[in-house]
């Protein structure tokens, strides 16, 4: 069960939100409690990267409260939020690369910007970052140089490159090699343990994900519909659930986007010929 | 009667557009001096931008300036001469570009190689959610990335407008001198004695160091703005290009008028 607030980092209360008419979120609680790993899943278009948004702060819930480190992001002043996410780091689904700057700056990058450490020390930081990536030879490639498995590994350094206390990863292992997606898998919990962090991961890689993390949560149609540990995950019977780890075509997750049935969207334009 | 409602509505919402956006323009450029501190503490950011948006300019604005100094010397001596006083060729060749040329056509330059090429930059940028990512490690993206880029025009264009009307003087020099036969000392002296700092040279410069505002905030606010994908890009570049001209040729108008009326 989740635990109370002052356990947890990362507090969602009933929140809504949507992209003008179209409602995405419609009463999110989530709790994520310090020290933990949590992952989210749920189906491709569901609200998971909009999730992770609302609790960087880069978007607003239209109700509901947001609550990252006893801190309530509904108007926080700029100056409170910059504080805040100093100590978030977050993986892009894209991985968001600075494109004009070599591997090596875009992974100092934060360090130059928030610490006054010198070059000889960042330098090594960054190159032992690298290193748990395993790209620590790859430091002077610029990012168009990098596969897409690559740039994620780079993106994943330079998230926490500041040693953050959440960290947020969006499709981490998406792009991955079956090896690298052990390692990767590994280096995030390590990582979270470490630096005494707590994780957020979104991921659509359920055998995977339910090796390493604590708390699993799955999201349909703007609710977390089913959660709990990765033991209970996978003797559950939810059909959600039982669809979703097995793989299922089958079941209670849409495949398609809402329209209209495909016969009178078809048969429709018969019509106006 | 219906038709013409419906221009005055079209119309009536066009300029409430423009009013919107200038606007919008504004207070973009109240946040880009809130958060320029840093392109002068960190001053490398700055160099950076001057040496991609006004050394890497060099070469065309120098090519462009000897040109239209070659052209400037043909046709005003072929004007002069009438008159029987091809000497004040320097004199007209040097007024036409500290004035208005050197300034004016410099800035059209500048505006459709670093103007459009930062809007492409910072357009990229959002689209690829780069903006997105600095923001949320907490570097804001328009004190790091946006305000320098802005500077950096700021600071090129009147260096660029200097370097076009010396080109422009010398390319008049050119054609005058040497090819056609005008008297060399008469050339320069009178050019010396007509110019007057204050009155030609300087309010060449403001003006400048005006159109290198407009441009630079139009480019860095299009790039900011743009709708985040290939086509959103490059309707900002577009509207970088257009806007800079016609701002530069308005301002230019206003300026003169202020400026120089005898
Ligand atoms: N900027 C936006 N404007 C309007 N609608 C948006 C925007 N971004 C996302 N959406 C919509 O919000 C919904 C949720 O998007 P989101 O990116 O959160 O999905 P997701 O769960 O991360 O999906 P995926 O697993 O494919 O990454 C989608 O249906 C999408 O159409
Ligand atoms: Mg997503």
């Amino acid at each position: 069960m989740p635990p109370s607030t002052s356990d947890s980092l990362v507090s969602l209360r009933n929140v809504r939100f949507a992209y003008g008419e179209r409602e995405i979120l419609r009463g999110i609680d989530l709790e994520i409690p310090r020290g933990k790993v949590v992952a989210i899943m749920g189906g491709s278009g569901c609200g998971k990267t909009t999730l992770l948004r609302l609790i960087g702060g880069q978007i607003q819930a239209s109700s509901g409260e947001v609550r990252v480190a006893d801190k309530v992001l509904k108007n926080l002043p700029k100056s409170d939020l910059y504080a805040l996410r100093r100590r978030m780091g977050m993986l892009f689904q894209f991985g968001a690369l600075f494109t004009d700057m070599s591997v090596f700056d875009n992974v100092a990058f934060p360090m130059r910007e928030h610490t006054n450490l010198d070059e000889t020390l960042i330098r090594d930081l960054v190159l032992m970052k690298l290193d748990a990536v395993g790209l620590r030879g790859a430091y002077k490639l610029m990012p168009a140089e990098l596969s897409g498995g690559m740039a994620r590994r780079v993106a994943l350094a330079r998230s926490v490159a500041l040693d953050p206390m959440l960290i947020m990863y969006d499709e981490p292992f998406a792009g991955l090699d079956p090896i690298s997606l052990g390692i990767i898998g590994q280096l995030i919990r390590r990582l979270n343990d470490a630096l005494g962090a707590s994780s957020i991961m979104v991921t659509h890689d359920v055998s995977e994900s339910l090796e390493i993390v604590d708390h699993v949560c799955f999201v349909s149609e703007g609710r977390i519909v089913a959660q709990g540990t990765p033991a209970q995950i996978r003797e559950s019977r939810d059909p959600f659930v039982h669809q979703f780890v097995h793989a299922e075509a089958d079941g209670p997750v849409p495949f398609h986007y809402p329209a209209a049935p495909i016969a009178e969207d078809l048969l429709g334009a018969e019509e106006r010929r | 009667m219906r038709m013409i409602a419906n221009v005055l509505r079209s119309l009536g919402h066009r300029a409430v557009d423009g009013v919107w956006r200038l606007g919008f323009i504004a207070r973009f450029l109240a946040m880009v001096l809130l958060y320029s501190g840093q392109s002068f503490r960190r001053v490398h950011l700055t160099i950076r931008e001057i040496y991609f948006s006004g050394v890497l300019s060099l070469l065309i604005i120098l090519v462009s300036g000897l040109f239209v100094g070659l052209v400037l010397g043909l046709q005003g001596y072929e004007t002069l001469q009438r008159y029987g006083s091809s000497e004040a060729l320097g004199v007209l060749v040097a007024l036409s570009l500290t004035r208005e040329l050197g300034p004016v056509v410099a800035a059209l330059l500048f505006a459709s190689r670093a103007g459009s090429a930062v809007t492409a930059e910072i357009g990229l940028m959002k689209t690829t959610e780069q903006l997105t990512a600095m923001d949320m490690m907490a570097v804001n993206p328009i004190a790091r990335v946006v305000a320098p880029r802005f500077w950096g025009g700021v600071i090129s264009m009147p260096l660029l407008a200097a370097l076009f009307s010396a080109m422009g003087v010398f390319g008049g020099w050119l054609i005058g001198v040497p090819f056609i036969g005008v008297d060399d000392g008469a050339f320069w002296s009178q050019m010396q004695a007509a110019v007057d700092f204050r009155y030609d040279i300087l309010n060449g410069v403001i003006k400048s160091v005006v159109f290198g505002v407009a441009v630079s905030l139009i480019a860095v606010f299009e790039g900011f703005d743009c709708v985040p994908t290939a086509e959103g890009v490059s309707r900002a570049i577009t509207r970088t290009v257009v806007s800079s001209a016609l701002a530069i040729l308005a301002l230019d108008f206003v300026l003169t008028s202020f400026m120089f009326r005898g």
